[in-house]
């Protein structure tokens, strides 16, 4: 068939393009605060820390921002579904008019797709830079949050399959268990003795890779008393799977009480410890003979 | 033409399905070594279960514990004697295990110091009669830990001019006779549940870091113990 034969067949009785533009923007319009209010709580990783609790708020305008595409998508589908359905009458089974291309649909699709592109990107950039968003930052943060002077130092040590903690403001004890006091800045030192593990408090809000030779460093402020799961997310060996254990943030009285109960219970080891360093590089790296 | 596809549809699926399994039964008897679970007698007496697990450390597992004779591994000690290369061990819920290994391998040492100091045990680790509080780094043979449970045991090593002398065991199974050293404890088992347990030093001989092939490998230096 030629255009101008496409041009002359008679006008649609309904305009199909207004009548979903309209019942997608009522949509939008009414779905994405609800998402934003609703939902927005219930977003992991929770409001465990001060970390954890800006990623509930990160992720609530990311779902909030993909609720009108969403529904555009699910709406559009369900609209050419239902409308363009086969009533059974005879000779339905005809292509509808070519599309030549729409100038005006194109330049909105990439004006209004790059807005929310470069938006995300600086509002990402943004939420970054505030403390790291609970991020390894390396050996060097760029992005210390305020008070990071008086930081709790925490060590995390991977190891093939246990992630083992050091608390060099307490002598240098190390512990196998986390355990952090309530509505405190800590940074976390994460590094590695032997293969490459990830650090995964998900409670908190916190990732990051842990490198042999390497002092990651992640900043968490902890809140209320509370429980977490610590994984690794590295793929590092056989037990792999079965490296996680639980962490807790508890009231300031209770962690000092809790570093002195370490300290005489490792008390034997401690003479064996090397010098708390951001990094070690031990002995022995291979069986002799 | 148009069944002529299908069955090349199906024959390839086919082909890929039986790969497939083929590289999983690899795959997981590689991880489980071919090793079978051994349940050791549970006592019970005036209401308490208890279970005694005997066990040696051997530098090389020898031609006789096979597919791989020249690695380091635990093996059990069945009821009729026999040593066998098992690290998967059936135990009583709530019950105490006594725990006895025969190490008869030498000093590897440790990556980590902080694990030299045994933990989680009821009473404290014996090595040769004595009680040991800790462990220089450079001393253990192996560790039998057990991370869930908060159980670490570093097993003490043959002595040098034990490694050297003629009584020195090369390979399982490893008669009493010759040198080695006497490790006992006694842990609690909690609730029900698979944990795995492992080595944590960097014992296997010829592999990058010490920690590949029987480090890496349940029937070895990893197992699981099925508490029931
Ligand atoms: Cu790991
Ligand atoms: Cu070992």
């Amino acid at each position: 068939m030629t255009e101008a034969a496409a041009s002359t067949t008679p006008a649609p009785a309904t305009d199909h393009g207004k009548r979903f533009l309209v019942a997608w923007i009522v949509a939008s319009v009414i779905a994405t605060p609800l998402v934003a209010i609703f939902l927005g709580d219930h977003l992991p990783p929770g409001n465990g820390s001060a970390q954890a609790h800006e990623q509930v708020f990160d992720n609530s305008w990311l779902l909030a921002i993909m609720t009108p595409p969403g529904l555009f998508v699910v709406m559009f589908l369900g609209y050419a579904l239902w409308t363009f359905r086969n009533r059974g009458t005879v000779g339905a089974l005809e292509d509808g008019p070519p599309i030549r291309g729409n100038a005006r649909i194109q330049t909105l699709w990439m004006v209004i797709t790059s807005a929310i592109v470069l938006f995300l990107a600086g509002f990402g950039s943004y939420e970054l830079v505030q403390s790291g968003a609970g991020g390894g930052q390396g050996p060097t943060a760029a992005f210390q949050p305020a008070g990071y002077q008086k930081a709790l130092d925490v060590q995390v040590i991977g190891q093939q399959w246990e992630f083992t903690y050091r608390y060099p403001t307490y002598g240098g004890i190390e512990t196998p268990h986390l355990v952090l006091p309530a509505g405190t800045l800590v940074r976390l030192h994460v590094t590695s003795l032997d293969a490459i593990h990830s650090f995964w408090a998900y409670g908190l809000g916190v990732k990051a890779d842990a490198n042999p030779g390497v002092d990651n460093i992640v900043y968490v402020h902890t809140k209320d008393p509370m429980q977490f799961d610590i994984r690794c997310a590295e793929l590092c060996g056989l037990w792999h799977g079965y490296m996680f254990d639980t962490g807790h943030v508890v009231a300031s009285g209770r962690f000092t009480s809790w570093i002195k109960q370490q300290q005489s219970y490792f008390a034997p080891v401690s003479k064996y410890l090397p010098p708390y360093s951001t990094t070690y590089l031990p002995d022995p790296s291979q069986r002799a003979g | 033409m148009r069944g002529g596809l299908a069955a090349k549809v199906a024959g390839v699926a086919a082909v890929v399905a039986v790969a497939g399994i083929l590289i999983g039964f690899y795959i997981s008897g590689y991880l489980v070594g071919n090793t079978t679970p051994f349940r050791p007698a549970a006592q019970t007496t005036s209401g308490k279960t208890s279970v005694n697990l005997v066990l040696q450390t051997v530098a090389a597992v020898g031609p006789t514990k096979a597919p791989h004779p020249d690695w380091v591994s635990y093996l059990v000690r069945r009821p009729n004697g026999q040593w066998e290369r098992s690290t998967i061990y059936t135990l009583p819920a709530h019950a105490l295990v006594h725990v006895t290994i025969y190490n008869f391998d030498g000093a590897s040492g440790l990556r980590n110091p902080f694990l030299g100091q045994p933990q989680g045990l009821v009473g404290k680790e014996v090595v040769d009669g004595k009680p040991i509080d800790a462990f220089p780094p450079d001393q253990p043979s192996h560790t039998f830990a057990v991370p869930e449970m908060g159980i670490l045991v570093p097993v003490a090593p043959v002595s040098e001019a034990g490694e050297d002398s003629p009584k020195a065991c090369g390979y399982a199974p490893c008669a009493l006779s010759m040198a080695h050293r006497t490790i006992t404890f006694t842990f609690r088992t909690g609730k029900p549940g698979r944990y795995r347990w492992q080595c944590f030093v960097p014992c296997a001989a010829g592999f990058e870091y010490g920690f590949g092939g029987p480090m890496q490998s349940v029937g070895y230096m990893d197992g699981f113990l099925n508490v029931v």
